[in-house]
């Protein structure tokens, strides 16, 4: 033990916090107790000790007394680790020699009608922290060289996006598309609802630019086969075009998209060539197919989702589910298309020749334009826009509305500013929505040969019936089958929904836990093109910042395999959930620093006990806790 | 310490608490800032991912007079390190089984997933496993008058918790019985169970009997009838131990050979 080496010097400051811990636990009685512990030979309390008189005492004693190990018995490490930590590195003490205990949250807070009780919880806290801090040994955090270029796998817009901004910043990226071609799937797609343009507006430009970039190594028709490494020396293997090609990067970016759902059968799907879904009737507009005679359409929304199959709400499909009835409209406002035509059948309402509609179109073109404008100016359109629908002017059902839309909804999740006045709109042009409870939903049947929706009406307190030409199943985004592969090959996680799953919610959404791979876009979960691409920023952005230091710095609390134990049985490396264990050539195992992140799984479930965790070694953890037991304390 | 005294002495359980840094120690520290109050049994000890709790420190716990273990995880697939916790889960269930071998109550031993979002939870968490461990009375190891077969029990299951088997058992389950073994085969989990129950009870064999042996020389006979076994799965666990270099033979007692186990392994 290092103790019979050199005493260690501990130092307890016991804080107040105010009343926060003052009021309910008696400090200086627990700050006269640290002192009869072995080894202790400071202890004080503080009112604050985190304000700066608290650190300055802190920083004097480290000084004064030669203190080799400091206990602050406060709040959370989870929030106040990082100061303390500091403060001793300042006053020359290695940060690992400092021991947090938790007397605030874990005891003043939730013991506050047991003063006595909490007093002595306290103290064994205390009592804990010090059969710690005796067993401590500095550490060290080494620097690990990261290379400067990234591998983006994935080239929709996500993708592109992502590596148009690495190569920007002048890293080297490698994009890799499964595809023959770029852009993901906006390629399926017709117009979008944010500009109702072409979606092939949205990504040929970028294609372009991407394929003009000298910084980017572009391969189609490529997956990754094989990954090694860590943080900064990520050696892959790529299958382009059934060849194998080695690239080596520092990180890794993760937009690989996701699929539409299809549930075969569920509201007759896959059964009647009329019920299809969103991404089928998408496909019918952009080729012009979409039949002429349509006198009913009805769409169903959150088809597979929420509850139904999958768990999770796909955000986008109720907006892409409004502007496609509000496309069903017009295009029957227009006294049918071009498609009149070319799909033969009802010919009584092609009044309207092609010309005609050519000029319709105009006003669409410019709403798009207008999208670009100022807010103010926009604002000025829309009291345009609803001064007209007043005056009873441009609506559909005055120039005859000669389809019926029915939108089958659970409530409409048209977020954000612009989307939820694309629902007023269609309000205001007369599409229908009809809501359902989900015990409740619509259910599709074939009746005298007829496709027909029976349905409960909620306000009507009523069965009804429909028969619509066409079902529109509006179905969520749901991840892609070969993620799992991916998921593996990367050790990166995926979530209950199957979605690739970020490090946090909140404070690191583009990052993966294991350092150096990050996400965006659809991969990470349903989203539209603003977010995905907003998502891509934030990934390249998170990518470069190791690779502008050059750097990394690892972890100090990471595992450590005794070569003279290990008898090569591979345990380790079973259970280790970063792959951060490899063999050397006799077979032994070896920790990648690098990609050690600490968790310990290895440690305790090694059968030759030959693995020890740097800073949670078998004899901290047990003497921590043993010393809870040496007394009554309760 | 009876149980009958014990309830009329207001019998408040020590508890260890492992918690793990992300998840659990969270939920814990919400539990304080939401002031969600419960009883002050609990003594935390802070660790980075609820896999870190071996078997063993757990059972060392119970050893010295710890009236029970709660463990605390993330909530399978909310694992900080991915997937530590479903690991987390194969060593509590080989304590668990261990403790209950050593004559203890397994329920001693609690894992519960708490995230760091559930500060209500967590509190009810404590409060629910103290009144438990309330009603299963003080550890029967505890205290100035243990219980000295379960304590040996305990000792025995320590050092079963260490069994290179066992452990490689532990590691190995989930992809045996989920993901295949190296030949893509995968055993149910009842056969996993069963093998791994018959593996245990070995296990647990040869720790008493090298129990004995330290303090040995003693003869087949002397063991098997001190831990209860026939002679014949005695002998065969004697070869066993024999080949590990565990048990040697001290000398001739007539023609019976009586064995002990050697002073390194003693100390190793
Ligand atoms: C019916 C429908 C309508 C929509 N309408 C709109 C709209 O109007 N406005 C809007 O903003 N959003 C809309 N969206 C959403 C939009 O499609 C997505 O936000 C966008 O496609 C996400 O881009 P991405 O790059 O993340 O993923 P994707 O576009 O899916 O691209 C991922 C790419 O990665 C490739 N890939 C996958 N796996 C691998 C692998 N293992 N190796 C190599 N390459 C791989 C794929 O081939 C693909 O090219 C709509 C979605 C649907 C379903
Ligand atoms: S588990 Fe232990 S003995 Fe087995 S390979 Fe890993 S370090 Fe070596």
């Amino acid at each position: 033990m290092a103790m019979e080496i050199k005493e260690p010097r501990i130092g307890v400051f016991v804080c107040h916090c105010g009343v926060n811990i003052g009021g309910f636990v008696d400090v200086p009685d627990v700050a006269e107790y640290a002192k009869t512990l072995p080894n202790v030979v400071h202890a004080e309390n503080n009112l604050y000790t985190c304000a700066d008189d608290g650190l300055t005492a802190i920083k004097n004693a480290i000084k004064e007394k030669n203190l080799t190990r400091v206990i602050v018995a406060s709040c959370t490490p989870r929030t106040h680790a990082p100061l303390f930590m500091r403060i001793c590195e300042e006053a020359g003490l290695n940060k690992y020699l400092f021991t947090f205990v938790n007397i605030r949250e874990h005891c003043s807070w939730v013991h506050m009608k047991e003063q006595e009780k909490a007093t002595a919880k306290s103290k064994d806290l205390i009592k804990m922290g010090v059969a710690r801090a005796v067993l401590l040994e500095p550490q060290e955090e080494v620097k690990i060289d990261v290379r400067p270029s990234s591998l983006v796998i994935g080239g929709g817009i996500a993708g592109m996006t992502a590596a148009l901004n690495l190569a920007n910043q002048g890293f080297e990226t490698h994009l890799i598309e499964k595809e023959p071609e770029l852009g993901g799937f906006l390629r399926k797609l017709s117009t979008l609802y944010q500009t109702q343009e072409s979606s092939a507006k949205a990504y040929e430009g970028l294609i372009k630019k991407v394929e003009a970039n000298d910084k980017i190594q572009l391969y189609k028709n490529t997956t990754l086969k094989s990954l090694t490494g860590y943080i900064g020396k990520y050696d892959a293997v790529l299958n382009v075009n059934g060849e194998d090609k080695e690239i080596g990067v520092g990180t890794i970016i993760v937009a690989t998209g996701a699929d539409e759902y299809r549930p075969k059968g569920l509201y007759g799907l896959g059964e009647h060539d009329n019920i299809i879904t969103l991404t089928d009737f998408e496909k019918m507009v952009k080729e012009d197919k979409v039949p002429a005679d349509l006198k009913s359409v009805a769409f169903i929304t959150c088809s597979g989702a929420r509850g139904q199959d999958k768990e999770y709400c796909s955000r986008i499909c109720c907006t892409v589910t409004v502007k496609n009835a509000m496309k069903v409209m017009e295009m029957a406002s227009k006294g049918g298309d071009a498609e009149a035509k070319v799909e033969e059948a009802s010919v009584d309402e092609k009044a309207v020749s092609d010309k005609e509609e050519e000029k319709a179109e105009e006003p669409e073109e410019e709403e798009g334009e207008s999208r670009r404008r100022s807010r103010r100016d926009r604002r000025g359109r829309r009291g345009g826009r609803r001064r007209g629908a007043e005056r009873g002017e441009e609506r559909p059902k005055e120039r005859g509305a000669a389809v019926d839309v029915t939108v089958f909804n659970r409530g409409i999740t048209t977020y954000g500013i612009e989307q939820e006045l694309l629902y007023n709109k269609s309000r205001e042009q007369r599409v229908k929505f009809v809501r359902f409870v989900p015990e409740n939903p619509p259910k599709v049947s074939m009746e005298d040969g007829k496709l027909t929706v029976s349905y409960y009406h909620e306000t009507l307190k009523a069965d009804r019936k429909m028969n619509p030409d066409l079902i529109i199943l509006a179905t969520p985004l749901t991840q892609r089958p070969d993620a799992q592969e991916l998921s593996k090959m990367l050790k990166v996680p995926l979530g209950r929904d199957e979605f690739f799953l970020e490090a946090h919610v909140k404070l690191r959404p583009v990052d993966f836990a294991t350092d150096g791979i990050f996400l965006c876009g659809t991969a990470h979960g349903p989203a539209n093109i603003t977010e995905a691409v907003a998502q891509a920023y934030g990934a390249a952005s998170r990518a470069s910042i190791p690779m502008s230091l050059g750097y990394v710095q690892a972890e100090a609390i990471v595992s450590y395999v005794d070569r003279e134990r290990c008898s090569g049985c591979k345990s380790c490396e079973v259970v280790c959930p970063y792959g951060a264990i490899q063999f050397d050539e006799e077979g032994l195992a070896e920790v990648i620093v690098a990609a050690c992140k600490g968790c310990g799984t290895c440690g305790s479930i090694c059968p030759e006990k030959a693995i020890t965790m740097t800073h949670y070694t078998d004899e901290q953890l047990t003497a921590e806790a043993l010393a809870a037991l040496e007394e009554v304390g309760t | 310490m009876s149980e009958e005294e014990a309830t009329a002495s207001g019998f408040e359980p020590k508890i260890i608490a492992f918690l793990c840094n992300w998840c659990s120690y969270a939920g814990a520290d919400l539990a304080g800032v939401s002031r969600y109050q419960y009883p002050t049994n609990t003594r935390t000890v802070r660790v980075m991912c609820s896999s870190r709790v071996d078997p063993v420190l757990i059972i060392e716990m119970l050893i010295h007079g710890a009236d029970g273990v709660l463990v605390g995880g993330c909530h399978l697939g909310d694992c900080h390190y991915i997937t530590g916790n479903y690991y987390t889960e194969k060593k509590i269930k080989l304590a668990k089984k261990l403790i209950e071998k050593s004559g203890l109550n397994p329920n001693r031993l609690r894992l519960e997933w708490v995230s760091a979002s559930e500060g209500e939870r967590f509190s009810k968490v404590v409060e629910d496993f103290v009144n438990e461990v309330k009603t299963l009375g003080p550890s029967p190891v505890a205290g100035k008058n243990p219980d000295v077969d379960k304590l040996e029990g305990l000792f025995v299951a320590k050092n079963a918790a260490r069994d290179f088997r066992l452990r490689s058992l532990v590691a190995r389950e989930i992809n045996l019985t989920e993901k295949g073994n190296v030949y893509d085969k995968t055993i149910s989990q009842e056969e996993f169970d069963n093998l791994m129950d018959s593996a245990i009870d070995e296990e647990m064999a040869r720790q008493k009997i090298l129990l004995m042996t330290i303090d040995g020389p003693y003869s087949v006979l002397d063991i098997a009838s001190q831990i209860n076994l026939s002679p014949e799965i005695v002998l065969q666990h004697i070869v066993t131990l024999k080949d590990r270099g565990l048990v040697v033979v001290d000398r001739f007692d007539g023609v019976m050979p009586l064995y002990i186990t050697p002073k390194e392994e003693v100390l190793r």
